[in-house]
């Protein structure tokens, strides 16, 4: 049944309620959100960029967690020189 | 002897807390173990009604505290099991006439006697949180497959595990499993999964419960019922035995596997 819902472009509740949790968490557990992280990547470019070329564009940064902990992963391509 | 002490908390109210208390008390008294349930939840005292023992409270939490009385004159025993005894709230009292210190003090007193001290949990992440944690050796957070009880519930593990009382053990309360079905509901994986800790029991949403509190006799005691099954299994697991818990992987034959967990085999 929630699979032709799902066809149909509905979807579960509970999934909903799910995604939506897990947002939450996070920043209930750490009181990052999104406007942090994009204020936090801006800054690190600026900081990374005074010692090494890196390709701003493509830098990412993203919650992981594992169990309860929170983690913080940077991606930082850096352009060869 | 040496009891283990166990707090049953859950951040948000209404989530079940009182009823798990009183069931799993009353569980473990059966299967003969000796247990002390308290009430620390001053001012909306609400375990005595559940236990059935409100018209036999002579003295109270707040006056065994205040030295009023001695620890055993607030214990009262339960006439269907000898072994089972509750120190009931002060209904008339503020939440802060009782410390942390004196919660410890109060249960570090009878704990030689006991196999098992509950202290039910007011709902809040306050003072009445705080003395109700103070003592534990375990916890135990209860929630039901809801946004706002699920996020609470979070909370409530975090200050738990930053008291150094961790990891807590879940009881999921409530649980439909036509909606689960559904997929109106979320199921115990997905709840495992945000909150990230242990399960000890999943209790689906049962009119027994309701029926039981009426009378003032737990739901762990009707054979029938399937929240009383559950809370069976829950007790049981707290004394160590493993009982399968359902799989829930697979919403699909949900109902299939919830009746051969819930059914005799339990
Ligand atoms: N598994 C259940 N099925 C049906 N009703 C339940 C169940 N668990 C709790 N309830 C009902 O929910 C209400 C709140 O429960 P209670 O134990 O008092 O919560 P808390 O102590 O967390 O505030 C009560 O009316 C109780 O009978
Ligand atoms: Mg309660």
């Amino acid at each position: 049944m929630a699979d032709w819902l799902k066809i149909l472009g509905k979807e579960d509740s509970a999934d909903t309620a799910k995604e939506r949790l897990k947002l939450v968490l996070i920043h209930d557990r750490t009181n990052l959100n999104a406007r942090v992280l994009d204020e936090m990547k801006d800054e690190l470019i600026e900081v990374i960029s005074r010692h090494v070329a890196i390709d701003a564009a493509e830098v990412q940064i993203t919650m992981k967690h594992e169990g309860r902990e929170q983690r913080l992963i940077c991606d930082i391509p850096v352009l060869p020189k | 002897m040496a009891a283990r002490i166990i707090t049953i908390t859950s951040g948000k109210g209404g989530v079940g807390k009182t009823t798990a208390t009183a069931n799993i008390g009353v569980g473990l008294a059966e299967m003969g173990k000796k247990v002390t349930c308290i009430d620390s939840d001053i001012g909306l005292r609400n375990l005595d009604v559940v236990l059935g023992l409100e018209n036999r409270i002579v003295y109270d939490l707040v006056d065994v505290i205040e030295g009023h009385c001695r620890v055993n004159q607030a214990m009262i025993r339960d006439k269907r099991f000898e072994n089972l005894f509750l120190i009931p709230a002060a209904q008339t009292r503020e939440k802060n006439s009782v410390t942390p210190a004196e919660m410890v003090n109060l249960c570090e007193s009878i704990r030689e006697e006991m196999d098992f001290i509950l202290i039910d949990s007011p709902a809040g992440i306050e003072g009445g949180f705080k003395n109700a944690i103070a003592p534990a050796d375990e916890a135990i957070v209860v929630t039901n497959p809801d946004v706002s009880a699920v996020r609470d519930a979070d909370r409530i593990i975090g200050l738990i595990e930053a008291a150094e009382k961790g990891p807590a053990r879940l009881i999921l309360n409530r649980i439909n499993p036509e909606m689960i079905k559904r997929g109106d509901m979320m199921e115990a994986g997905d709840v495992l999964e945000l909150l990230a800790i242990k399960l000890l029991g999943v209790v689906p949403d049962d009119e027994h419960v309701l029926i039981s509190t009426n009378k003032g006799q737990p739901v762990v005691l009707n054979q029938k019922s399937r929240a009383g099954q559950a809370f069976r299994n829950i007790a049981a697991r707290i004394t160590g035995s493993e009982v399968p818990f359902l799989d829930m992987s697979q919403k699909d034959d949900f109902m299939t596997r919830l009746s051969k967990v819930f059914g005799k085999e339990g």
